[in-house]
């Protein structure tokens, strides 16, 4: 598996399919346990690895006491960022939390808490961004944001690889879907190449019929005939496999 | 300033801004406060009862007194420092992988040992400058209420701030396998075991048993805040003789073991191994 420079992509699997372990492993928190990682040529845990990434864990938290300011100085410290307040303030921005610089994270939601970990682990310009699980406690509104970060990313060159139940999300966002099960990879590629037709729903006036093994270029033949038939024809839409059509058949209803 | 030093010294003073902030700090300085002004009415009736002491000829109540009621304040000193010590240090690895606070840090870039001594730093900090406040506290109070002050000043207070330090090491060699509650209840035995082993030393001598007081003398060296804390008690009578130091040094609040010249070269040795076990097993751990 391998992600190229710029690429936004999803990571999917049942519960237990290796999708942390992976992301962490590429962090340097876990030690494969065989094969290898390298990002950006370097291996992963190394100094030169951990410095190219930025990292929001699914399981989180940040110190209660301290402000969303207080939070993103630390980070751009221990990451050697000269962004200054002006980096904090644009990354507050970019999560819509610019209010969080005086607040205290104990007094924040988890969603925004989320935002913040978003934020926090854009500090330094990371060219990888390893997100796992990333919109777990957010709102539909929280959601379409990060959304939005997401292809702002993409547009400014970041490779993401983004770690989500949530196959809507993936689907909407990435250029590229990665299923893993048992630690190995099932299936991948674009959600569009992914998705396979599945026939093509005719709306007639006998009724609505779907006519299976038939695409998008049968199409003008069978309006043709349904016509020459003498049938008024009202709809017809080409019906292709959706994500979670592809997942249930990869991970074969795995849901350990 | 190095890539090495600069993030060590990003976390010392992260963490230390952590401490004044946490809860824990609140209380240890209400229990403080609370120690001190009853200490202070303590010794005010102890000194004043002194003056009427009618002992034997060569037995100096007033010295007596002071250096029993200093013992007593060093022993509650050591006590809340490593309260402090331990609640500064006991969930740095472990706790706070599974609490999701030390991932991000990590992978910032910062070395997992540079976390670890800094986390110490902070602690020993921290620990430090509290022992140091409250033990010229209760030097002053000593003097305004007795005229008493110990043999020896600065010495012991130095060793009881290093006695806290080594607590909080070992309180962060405990967060690598405990969790945060396993890991407080374990480092509140060792320190109960060490400060009952130095009692027990202390019975030893008084009733001539030497396997008693070699038992103890192991168990000091092995745990060695407990030595230390022997030591700062014993330079605070340095001075004293005849039957007051005998007396004193019966009590379990007046006399302790001197440890000698090696004591803080082998306390430093001590923490370089516990420093390197503790930075082997937090290097192979998953987090």
């Amino acid at each position: 598996m391998a992600l190229e420079p710029g690429e936004l992509v999803g990571l999917l699997g049942p519960n237990g399919a290796g999708k942390s372990t992976l992301v962490k492993t590429v962090c340097g928190l876990v030690r494969a346990s065989g094969g290898q990682v390298d990002v950006f040529g370097a291996a992963a845990g190394s100094r030169e690895a951990r410095r190219a990434i930025g990292y929001l864990a699914e399981t989180f938290r940040y110190p209660s006491w301290c402000t969303g300011t207080e939070l993103l100085r630390l980070h751009q410290q221990l990451a050697g960022s000269d962004g200054g307040e002006h980096e904090r303030s644009r990354l507050l921005d970019l999560v819509g939390l610019p209010e969080a610089s005086t607040l205290r994270v104990d007094a924040m939601s988890k969603g925004m808490q989320q935002r913040l970990g978003l934020a926090q682990a854009r500090v330094g310009h990371p060219r990888l961004l390893l997100l796992d699980e990333p919109t777990s406690a957010l709102d539909p509104v929280g959601r379409r944001l990060v959304r939005d970060v997401l292809t702002q990313l993409r547009d400014d060159g970041v490779t993401v690889l983004l770690n989500s139940h949530l196959l809507s999300e993936v689907e909407l966002v990435c250029d590229r879907v990665v299923i893993i099960r048992a630690g190995e990879v099932v299936t991948q590629g674009s959600p569009h190449d992914l998705a396979r037709p599945r026939g093509v729903q005719i709306e007639t006036s006998s009724g609505t019929r779907v006519i299976d093994g038939a695409g998008r270029d049968d199409v003008p033949a069978l309006v043709r005939r349904l016509v020459a038939d003498g049938e008024q024809v009202y709809a017809v839409t080409p019906l292709t496999s959706t994500l979670e059509d592809v997942y249930l058949e990869a991970v074969a209803g795995d849901t350990s | 300033m190095s890539d090495y030093v600069r993030p060590v010294a990003v976390l010392v003073a992260w963490a230390i801004r952590e401490s004044l902030r946490r809860r824990v700090f609140v209380i240890v300085t209400l229990l403080t406060v609370a120690f001190v002004v009853l200490y202070s009415i303590g010794c005010s009736a102890a000194f004043r009862q002194v003056n009427d002491f009618v002992g034997p000829d060569n037995v100096d109540g007033r010295e007596f007194a002071g250096a029993t009621l200093n013992g007593l304040a060093m022993f509650a000193i050591m006590f809340l420092g490593s309260v402090l010590a331990a609640f500064l240090t006991l969930s740095t690895v472990r706790g706070d992988a599974e609490n999701g606070l030390l991932q991000p840090l990590v992978v910032r870039p910062v070395g997992r040992a540079q976390v670890l001594f800094a986390r110490w730093l902070a602690a020993a900090l921290v620990c430090t400058g509290y022992v140091v406040i409250v033990y010229t506290t209760v030097l002053i109070v000593l003097r305004a209420t007795g005229g008493w002050s110990p043999d020896r000043v600065v010495g012991p207070g130095l060793l009881l701030a290093l006695a806290v330090s080594v607590l909080a090491a070992l309180c962060i060699l405990g967060s690598i396998g405990l969790t945060a509650t396993a890991n407080g209840i374990a480092t509140f035995m060792v320190l109960g075991g060490g400060l009952f082993a130095g009692l027990l030393g202390q019975v030893g001598h008084g009733i001539q048993n030497r396997g008693l007081e070699q038992a103890a003398h192991i168990v000091s060296w092995a745990l060695p805040f407990e030595a230390l804390y022997q030591a700062a008690l014993s330079l605070t009578t340095a001075d004293q003789v005849g039957l007051t130091r005998f007396l004193v040094q019966l009590g379990p609040l007046g006399g302790g073991d001197p440890g000698g010249a090696w004591l803080v070269p082998y306390v430093v040795g001590y923490l370089f191994v516990v420093a390197t076990v503790a930075m082997a097993a937090t290097a192979r751990r998953d987090l």
